[in-house]
């Protein structure tokens, strides 16, 4: 065992646990914030996969703003901070089994493909993926049509949001 | 190699013989090495934490025509480690129905996000926890983690005070992230890189003087995110009483404290890396790395001084003032001025420096001047309408 | 060196786990938590292809940048949505909204 794989496996087990709190916990701000500690894992992953700038915008995006924004809405939407009744529905046997059945159909598809115990190639020192992506996002002939449909979505879901949640009096 | 151009690497290379001498294993050693440099950071940094805690006391008092402490030592200087030592002997207390894994958590994450700041920091040429190529934004995603602080602070201490102080503190540090990610855009424009060393690098000229405008703007956005004066909201303490940390006690409360002094301090050192030069000044940084490390936190200290200049001499501001100040006023000049910077920075591009500078400079000021010219038509506008429903009102 | 396979089974889990929250919880804002830890598996596994491929093909990134503003779009019209539905009705449980079912 290598020290990168040790590294991997800690932030794989520390990543599943945090998202399995999410979704037992019966406390939704714990859930949360919870959440947070499942989002860092997954930007630990990406650190380890050279994915610097994924890792650090995971981090800036999703712990800075969406779980924030979570934990507000989790305290505009209650009365008293307590939770009360079961947290979970009556289906959740069902439930598990379905997700369970996901998991093992997932597992047995990779079984059966051949590139699945590839290893990577030892990462080029001189290539800039930051100025790649960026070059690309921008670029008329890589993806600066889906980088301007995703801003529109943004600025259409910004718009939208204000209008639903506005208070109309 | 020079002993005074790269100290670091010298004292590396001898530990690394040393450690090689012992017959421990390269992997190992410069693991060892590696936590070592990360020990010498923060131990430098603690030092200049608690000599910040009396810097801000005698300034504060200075500012308010008091002499500040001077009982313990000479010129008091002794007093934070009195500070300290009272913080380390008082009741650690913990409130009833505290969420106490995450009250316990808060003080460290908010005394981490500021301390993992230091790792980009260039200190001189030589001498960088990590040249990261995406520096901005690192900074951005730290500043998450000690959002995160707050909103854990207020929550987990089950007091109403705590709560609403951390809504507002995270508000506006949500709203003026914006802009300053934006302000850091600029630097990033003119050095054709994220990373904080190259944009210390590519200063021949400080990008001061190619925008001003931005130097304001970033401030502005830095106080805020700060949370201190006149954007102190989240600890008002006239009316939250403490805020977020009302409930905390003992050396977590120094941990907050501790934080925030830090906190402001790289600031202004980042301030003074973005657009002053960083460790650069007439060549001194490659006389020697301790001079420049000198020069940089000289400059830092400039930085600290005019955040809490602002502290002590400007009121502080009702919250929705300041949200409707970022989203209305601030933010659309930050997208205005980078747009300007970016289309500024193509055309001129070729020309010789004293063209590209000059430009620049005007077209800031253009930008400053017909914003505020906008704001003051805009305010005009609203007196009128406020003075109409008064005398309406008076006339009822 | 770590295999594909870790990836990719890790990913399979964080779906999974995804979706056991989002077919049991009970609360809206629980459901959408779920939905964000399926996004953040797809993420995985994109930036996990684009490193085990030919890393110059930067697709996989370009990808999991379109799924970051994606995730957050969905969250900003959803939590709208159940604050919206909080006002009106006074609950955020997901049983209990059931209007149309009437």
């Amino acid at each position: 065992m290598t020290v990168d794989q040790i590294i991997f496996l800690i932030a794989a087990a520390s990543t599943l646990f945090a998202a399995f709190s999410v979704v037992t916990t019966g406390n939704l701000i714990r859930a949360a914030f919870w959440l947070i500690g499942a989002l860092f894992g997954v930007a630990v992953i990406f650190a380890i996969l050279h994915a610097s700038f994924l890792a650090v915008v995971q981090v800036v995006v999703y712990v800075g703003a969406i779980a924030i924004l979570f934990i507000f809405a989790v305290m505009l939407t209650r009365k008293d901070m307590r939770d009360q009744g079961a947290q979970l529905n009556r289906n959740w046997k069902f439930g598990a089994f379905l997700s369970a059945l996901v998991f093992a159909g997932l597992f047995f598809l990779l079984r059966g493909w051949g590139g699945v115990s590839k290893t990577a190639a030892a990462f080029p020192s001189d290539f800039d993926a930051v100025a790649e992506l960026g070059g690309a996002l921008v670029s008329p002939d890589a993806y600066v049509l889906p980088f301007e449909v995703a801003s529109v979505l943004l600025v259409a879901a910004l718009v939208g949001a204000v209008y639903v949640a506005y208070n109309h009096k | 190699m020079d002993f005074l151009k790269d100290p670091l690497q010298i004292a590396a290379n001898w530990l690394f013989g040393i450690l090689a001498g012992w017959g421990v294993a390269d992997l190992w050693a410069q693991v060892l090495i590696g936590f070592l440099g990360i020990f010498l950071l923060i131990a430098l940094l603690m030092v200049v934490d608690i000599l910040l805690v009396w810097v801000e006391r005698k300034v504060v008092s200075r500012f308010q025509s008091r002499i500040g402490p001077n009982r313990v030592g000479p010129f008091g200087l002794i007093q934070p480690f009195a500070d300290i030592i009272k913080l380390l002997i008082k009741e650690d207390t913990t409130p009833e129905g505290a969420d106490r894994a995450l009250y316990n958590l808060a003080p460290v994450l908010s005394m981490m996000s500021v301390l993992i700041l230091w790792a980009v920091v260039p200190l001189a040429p030589t001498i960088l926890g990590v040249d990261l190529n995406i520096g901005v934004l690192y900074i951005i995603g730290a500043g998450a983690i000690g959002t995160l602080s707050i909103i854990m602070a207020g929550w987990s201490s089950n007091n109403k005070y705590s709560l609403l102080g951390a809504f507002r503190e995270v508000a506006v540090m949500l709203s003026f992230e914006i802009p300053m990610l934006t302000m850091m855009l600029i630097p990033t424009i003119f050095a054709g890189s994220m990373g904080i060393a190259a944009i210390t690098q590519a200063q021949d000229v400080w990008f001061f003087f190619l925008a001003p405008l931005a130097v304001i703007i970033f401030l502005i956005a830095a106080i805020a995110e700060l949370g201190r004066a006149p954007f102190d909201m989240g600890e008002a303490e006239s009316e939250l009483i403490s805020g977020y940390n009302i409930e905390y006690s003992g050396m977590k409360f120094g941990m907050f404290y501790a934080g925030e002094l830090l906190h402001a301090f790289t600031f202004g050192s980042f301030w003074a890396i973005l657009f002053f030069g960083g460790y650069r000044f007439f060549g001194l940084e490659k006389v020697s790395a301790f001079l420049a490390i000198a020069v940089l936190l000289f400059k830092a200290f400039i930085g600290y001084w005019i955040i809490m200049w602002v502290k002590y001499t400007l009121l502080r501001i009702r919250i929705d003032h300041m949200l409707i100040f970022n989203w209305k006023f601030l933010t659309p000049v930050a997208f205005t001025l980078l747009m300007v910077t970016a289309f500024m920075n193509a055309l001129l591009a070729a020309s010789p420096t004293w063209l590209y500078v000059g430009g620049m400079f005007l077209s800031n000021v253009l930008v400053a001047w017909i914003s505020l010219e906008l704001a003051r038509f805009a305010a005009h506008k609203e007196r009128e309408k406020t003075e109409n429903t008064l005398t309406a009102d008076a006339r009822r | 060196m770590i295999p594909l396979s870790w990836y990719l089974i890790f990913s399979a889990a964080l779906f999974s786990i995804g979706l056991f929250g989002v077919l049991t919880r009970r609360n809206l804002i629980a459901i959408l938590l779920g939905v964000e830890l399926m996004l953040n598996a797809v993420n995985v596994n994109l930036v996990a292809f684009w490193r085990y491929g030919d890393v110059h093909n930067i697709a996989g990134q370009a990808f999991a940048i379109i799924v970051f503003a994606v995730a957050a779009a969905e969250v900003s019209v959803g939590l709208a949505l159940v604050i919206s539905v909080y006002r009106k009705r006074n609950t955020v449980i997901a049983d209990e909204i059931d209007i149309l079912k009437w």
